[in-house]
């Protein structure tokens, strides 16, 4: 009877273990400047770096600030750095991470730190409006405009964008230039400039045609690398980059 | 707040727009060319001459400079290397200071410095005379600088 409870018991036993969290901390009404502090955790197999920060926000340190919403991928509240690199705190598995090390989480880089892990996201969305990221059609929507297989294929990549933040704040040229558009900006803009039911493509490519447009993308593919959707998002500017030489879609 | 969006198809003002396009352009044109002017500079001077890198002497270049084709040449090379290469480096200055003045600064630099090489480099190219002292003649063969 007690064998088979306990083998019962070691088939659904998720392992658990000690993990090092270093925190890059800012609090702008007692900080100058932003610091790291550890947290030691018991985290299990299954667990994310967000299932970490909210294991140290529920029972170790209640000040700290993170964003985050659906935790499942979805939203893109929880961009930050992880060891390094751009990724959604919710998609980050911690065992496949090396957890023989600490593991770094700071802020996305290139956006004004405001508390913790919460950035000022205010120039990444006027970015993202600056390209009008909706449809302009001159005809009234009284019956379904018909699109084919095809033409919707030309921009099915860049409506994956959950505007995460990811791509622009890993992008060097932004991380110096808050004035460049961004990846995720061009992203958008690619989704209707590409889109054949939309009519102002010539708008959005005189607007990325521009000192601080497509030009300034040195192609290092941090975006790409950098995006938790899988969105091909050099290419993406590539297209448009295309698109504005030929003066067409 | 409501963002009001005005017009949302009316064009815009395209001042220095098109400024970005072209170096853009210039870039990939030029870097294309460099390649194969490169290759043919470094042939003709340091591959296919007899004793390769060792021929290079003043009456090589001298030689070179007798003719119109290998003026233009070096011309060329000279021109597209000095503005593909000042243009990279803006992009790069662009790119890594972020102090305005300091930008607008080490910009203004690069771009003297390479009108400064350019000027040179084709005054010398265009005006170059292989004998530069009248009593100086062992670095040519007589018969060039006779007189």
């Amino acid at each position: 009877m007690s064998t088979a409870v306990e083998s019962v018991k070691v088939i659904g036993e998720v392992p658990s273990f000690q993990v090092t969290l270093f925190v890059r901390r800012f609090d702008p009404e007692n900080d100058a400047e932003p610091k790291w502090q550890d947290f030691d955790v018991t985290v299990h197999g299954t667990d994310r770096v967000l299932d970490a920060l909210h294991k140290i926000k529920w029972e170790l340190d209640g000040s700290l600030t993170f964003r985050r919403s659906c935790a499942h991928g979805v939203c893109g509240s929880d961009a930050m750095r992880i060891n390094g690199r751009n990724r959604l705190a919710c998609k980050t598995l911690i065992k496949d991470l090396d957890i023989t090390q600490p593991i770094y989480v700071e802020p996305i880089k290139g956006l004004k730190v405001e508390k913790d892990l919460v950035v000022d996201m205010n120039p990444f969305y006027q970015a993202y409006r600056d390209v009008k990221p909706f449809l302009i059609a001159s005809d009234s929507p009284t019956k379904e405009r018909i699109q084919s297989p095809e033409d919707r294929a030309r921009f099915e990549d860049t409506t994956k964008c959950i505007l995460c933040a990811a791509c622009t704040t890993s992008c060097p040229v932004f991380w110096t230039d808050n004035q460049y558009f961004g990846p995720a900006a061009i992203v958008n803009a690619h989704r209707f400039i590409f889109d054949s039911r939309d009519e102002a493509a010539e708008v959005r490519l005189d607007i990325l045609n521009d000192k601080e447009g497509v030009w300034r993308c040195r192609t290092t593919f941090n975006c790409t690398e950098a995006c938790p959707r899988g969105i091909e998002v050099t290419k993406a500017i590539a297209e448009v980059k295309q698109a504005v030489l030929r003066g067409r879609v | 707040m409501a963002i009001i969006i005005e017009q949302p198809d009316a064009p815009r003002s395209r001042k220095g727009a098109q400024w970005e396009k072209r170096a853009w352009i210039f870039m990939r044109a030029s870097g294309i060319i460099l390649v194969f002017l490169i290759i043919g500079h470094l042939s003709v001077n340091l591959v296919l001459p007899e004793h390769g890198v060792k021929a290079i002497d003043f009456a090589f270049v001298a030689g070179k400079w007798a003719s119109p084709f290998w003026q233009a040449y070096d011309g060329l090379l000279l021109w597209f290397a000095l503005i593909h290469g000042t243009n990279g480096m803006r992009t790069l200055v662009n790119d890594y200071t972020e102090r305005e003045w300091l930008r607008k600064s080490l910009n203004i630099a690069l771009w003297v410095v390479a009108a400064t090489l350019i000027l040179l480099g084709t005054l010398v190219i265009t005006t170059f005379d292989p004998c530069i002292d009248p009593n100086v003649h062992n670095y040519l063969p007589d018969l060039v600088c006779k007189g």
